[in-house]
């Protein structure tokens, strides 16, 4: 039997950080730059909040933990780390022209390097036999949740969850009014449609990547925090954190750009990330799992083929996506 | 009752490198009025404007606005003086609807039911016809146009530059265009409007100032003006240049046009009922104002450009039966024996890869050559080397990328390839655009020693002394009609100036 308020909040667990990752990505490609590297982003985001809360842990050994520190720490190394990664994306491609594609792709190959060396030296560090950090303590604080979240279904389903799952389905709500009730967020769209009117216009283009670009990643460098210090309970093991951060970029292409859909539409992705769970497998074959497992690229294919097929200029990514701008340039 | 200044430029130079593009120019706009800036392409018009509007800084000189002396540095500056441009590639975020676009870059909380409301506004006051909330891919081109303009009164501009703003726009466009002009200047706006069509001219502005070459020949108040004065204004007198032209041998005909008609992709008339012949032996000159179907002529003729109606027939040199040339595109064209070379006036767009070097591009007429799938690479080196010793191109090797040659090196490498390729036809478009004066007269003597080889040689070209020293006919293009066909050696500037806009021709409407 189904059981929808287990599987349910499972589903928004699996969600939040692809909702921190798409909402990111999404305020970067409206600003036409394509960071590919928000994976490795996310990953950086969460092995710096590690680092943070693991030097906490350890001052603070034996005596109680400040709440407030605890949780602010992290949060603000995770920050951190993930604007740096944007600085350097921004300072890669807005400040020398390269190829966004090859430089998101190395990003994303430096970030999950990055998290595992740091992630590799603490587990030394701490000794322990398991390849893993466990910052239980930690998560403890990240995990409180609302009043009422173990009463009933209806807490359950909607309250049950850490206070980053507020947040980010707060940020991808600011994010949509931003976007389209505000004059930034009308010029930042300017800059990714046509960044030489944006120009013309007297728009500072390159301020304007450089802002949404890096605002973009630290908000998908949180999905890494939320990862590690929420879903897996504060630990930390190498490349658990998977395909997350692809999953994310699908989900950008899959609400067509809008923040506000990424928050079904991230639930929707975290539910068929582990349906697989909750299906009957046929006939006993394991195999079948890994196929259920697809789902969420299947899906974005096909919203990719319908949206292409209705030619509905709204739904195109923004005109100089992938492009880099250089006035002087005919 | 003279009015105040709304602009006053003052001796202004711009420079180029060593090209002077504005000589010491003083000029007025007066408070109310229509100026049209009239002048030939290439005569300084749009570089005078752009610096009024913070494109351009001058290199001497000083402008005044309302009497105020004012450095203007950038188009923000330009803005908050209350000078607006209209340029001809319009500025708009396509995505966006024409209320969003006027807004945009404006600073303060949004409040788009507000902008819309002024949008309309204006929109009432001179009669502009747009939905504010239409989105600019749904409009046309003259929609597009009022967006711009709407754009800049909304930021509150008193001083208008339009830059060649009928170039896109029918007729009847066009009049609404000159209608809400009439508004803006009866609401005390100054307009200041850059042209090329002497007809618009006349009906549109109070006064006409007259640019060549980069130097301000005067003004005169429109209603003592008509189109002969001012052509002679537009085209002046003759310079003698002293192009050697050996009087033509053998002529034969070569290319004969008949009834050639084109139509672009949005559907106008490019080319109406062009009929002339091209005879070999001979350099046939185009003349015409900027965009009277020139580029659609040589490209309907090279294959490029599909052709509606009419035919291009060739007549080989040796004899054969004449061949009809309609309908084919370049490789049939060259698979049909007919040996024609064409110089395209975007010459790194059409004519040449720029990250290529000399021979790679000297390949692009000889790939087909190497045996299976492997390049000959010998011949198009030999090529290179000959052209880059006989032309005296100036490049560190044959392997250098030809983009960063100076503009009459890439000019040298490409009229020299396709000189190499032996041609019975050889057609150029604005050949010295861009060129020193050396340079030029080494083109000129390239395209001589080939008429003289009995190669027939159609030479398009903007300057008129050239043409008329050049070439030993012209066939005059004028909305893409032919108004006339004359004999370089006997005519004159004034003619031929006259032809171009159809003095005495009947309406000459542009296409």
């Amino acid at each position: 039997m189904f059981d929808f308020v287990s599987f349910f909040p499972r589903a928004v667990m699996q969600g939040i950080p692809l909702l921190f990752g798409s909402t990111g990505e999404i305020l970067t490609e409206k600003s036409g730059n394509l960071n590919l590297g928000i994976p490795g982003i996310m990953y950086v985001g969460g092995i710096s909040g590690v680092i943070g809360s693991f030097f906490y842990e350890q001052a603070t050994k034996g005596s109680a933990m400040n709440g407030f520190l605890a949780v602010m720490i992290p949060i603000l190394c995770s920050l951190l780390g993930s604007l740096l990664m944007g600085l350097l994306y921004c300072f890669l491609t807005v400040t020398l022209r390269a190829n966004q594609n090859v430089t998101g792709l190395a990003m994303t190959t430096f970030g999950v390097g990055v998290g595992n060396f740091f992630g590799g030296s603490l587990i030394k560090l701490t000794g322990s036999e398991v390849p893993s950090i466990a910052l239980s303590n930690t998560s403890l604080f990240f995990k409180v949740g609302l009043p009422g979240g173990n009463a009933g279904w209806f807490g359950q389903l909607f309250l049950s969850y850490g206070f980053l799952a507020y947040v980010a389905i707060i940020i991808a709500l600011g994010a949509s009014y931003f976007l389209n009730h505000t004059r930034p967020g009308l010029h930042l769209r300017a800059v990714g449609e046509s960044a030489s009117t944006a120009d013309a216009a007297g728009i500072n283009v390159t301020k304007y990547k450089y802002l949404a670009t890096c605002i973009g990643s630290m908000i998908a460098g949180l999905g890494g925090l939320y990862y590690v210090m929420d879903y897996a309970n504060g630990v930390w093991s190498n490349n658990a954190f998977g395909d997350r951060g692809w999953l994310a970029i699908a989900l950008v292409i899959f609400t067509i750009w809008r923040p506000n859909v990424s928050i079904l539409a991230s639930i929707l992705f975290g539910g068929l990330y582990i349906i697989n769970i909750y299906l009957p497998t046929p006939g006993g074959q394991m195999a079948v799992k890994e196929l259920y497992k697809m789902l969420p690229y299947v899906i974005t294919l096909l919203v990719l083929i319908v949206v292409s097929l209705r030619k509905k200029r709204e739904d195109q990514p923004p005109a100089f996506l992938g492009l880099s701008y250089f006035r002087e340039e005919r | 009752m003279e009015n105040k200044c709304a602009i006053k430029m003052e001796n202004i130079t711009k420079r180029f490198g060593s090209v002077v593009a504005n000589n010491a120019i003083n000029m007025e706009l007066r408070e109310g009025e229509i100026l049209s800036l009239l002048g030939e392409n290439g005569s300084g018009k749009t570089t005078l404007m752009n610096m009024l509007s913070g494109i351009y800084f001058p290199d001497e000189g000083q402008i005044y606005i309302h009497d105020k002396p004012v450095t203007i540095a950038s188009p923000k500056d330009a803005f908050d003086l209350g000078i607006g441009m209209i340029h001809q590639h319009f500025k708009l975020v396509d995505l966006f609807t024409a209320t969003e676009n006027i807004i945009l870059g404006l600073e303060g909380k949004l409040d788009l039911n507000n902008a819309r409301k002024k949008v309309q506004e204006i929109c009432d006051r001179y009669g502009f016809d747009i939905d504010p909330d239409m989105k600019i891919y749904d409009m046309s081109v003259s929609q597009k146009q009022t967006v711009e303009i709407v754009k800049v009164l909304y930021r509150g501009a008193d001083i208008l530059i339009l830059d060649e703003p009928t170039a896109v726009l029918t007729p009847q466009e066009t009049e609404k265009l000159f209608a809400v002009m009439r508004n803006m200047k009866a609401d005390g706006k100054s307009l200041i409007i850059i042209t090329h069509k002497l007809h618009e001219v006349l009906e549109v502005s109070d006064r006409v100032a007259v640019l060549r070459k980069g130097e301000y020949i005067g003004d005169v108040m429109t209603k003592d003006a008509d189109q002969q004065s001012l052509t002679d204004m537009m085209v002046g007198h003759s310079v003698t240049l002293n192009i050697d032209r050996p009087m033509p041998v053998n002529v034969t005909p070569r290319l004969k046009l008949e009834g050639l008609t084109v139509f672009d992709e949005l559907g106008v008339k490019r080319l109406d009922n062009v009929s002339f012949t091209i005879n070999a032996g001979e350099v046939l000159g185009v003349a015409g104002v900027a965009g009277s179907g020139q580029r659609e002529l040589l490209e309907s003729i090279a294959g490029l450009y599909p052709i509606t109606s009419g035919s291009v027939t060739f007549y080989p040199p040796e004899g054969d039966t004449p061949q009809e040339m309609a309908g084919k595109d370049p490789m049939d064209i060259r698979r049909a024996g007919i040996a024609m070379s064409f110089v395209p006036e975007d010459r790194l767009g059409m004519g040449l890869v720029g990250s290529m070097g000399m021979t790679g591009n000297m390949m692009l007429r000889s790939w087909r050559k190497g045996k299976g799938v492997f390049l000959n690479r010998k011949d198009p080196e030999a090529l290179a080397q000959r052209i880059w010793q006989e032309l005296e191109v100036v490049t560190p090797s044959t392997n250098f990328p030809v983009r960063r040659m100076s503009g009459g090196n890439v000019q040298k490498v490409l009229v020299g390839r396709e000189i190499a390729q032996q041609p019975s036809v050889l057609m150029t478009a604005y050949a010295v655009r861009g060129l020193d004066i050396n340079t030029s007269y080494t083109i000129y003597n390239l395209l001589t020693e080939q008429k003289m080889k009995g190669v027939a040689v159609v030479y398009v070209g903007e300057d008129l002394d050239v043409l008329l020293e050049l070439c030993d006919r012209i066939v005059v293009l004028c909305g893409g009609q032919v108004s006339g066909v004359v004999d370089a050696r006997t005519t004159n500037k004034l003619e031929v100036g006259a032809l171009m806009t159809r003095v005495g021709g009947g309406a000459a409407e542009n296409a």
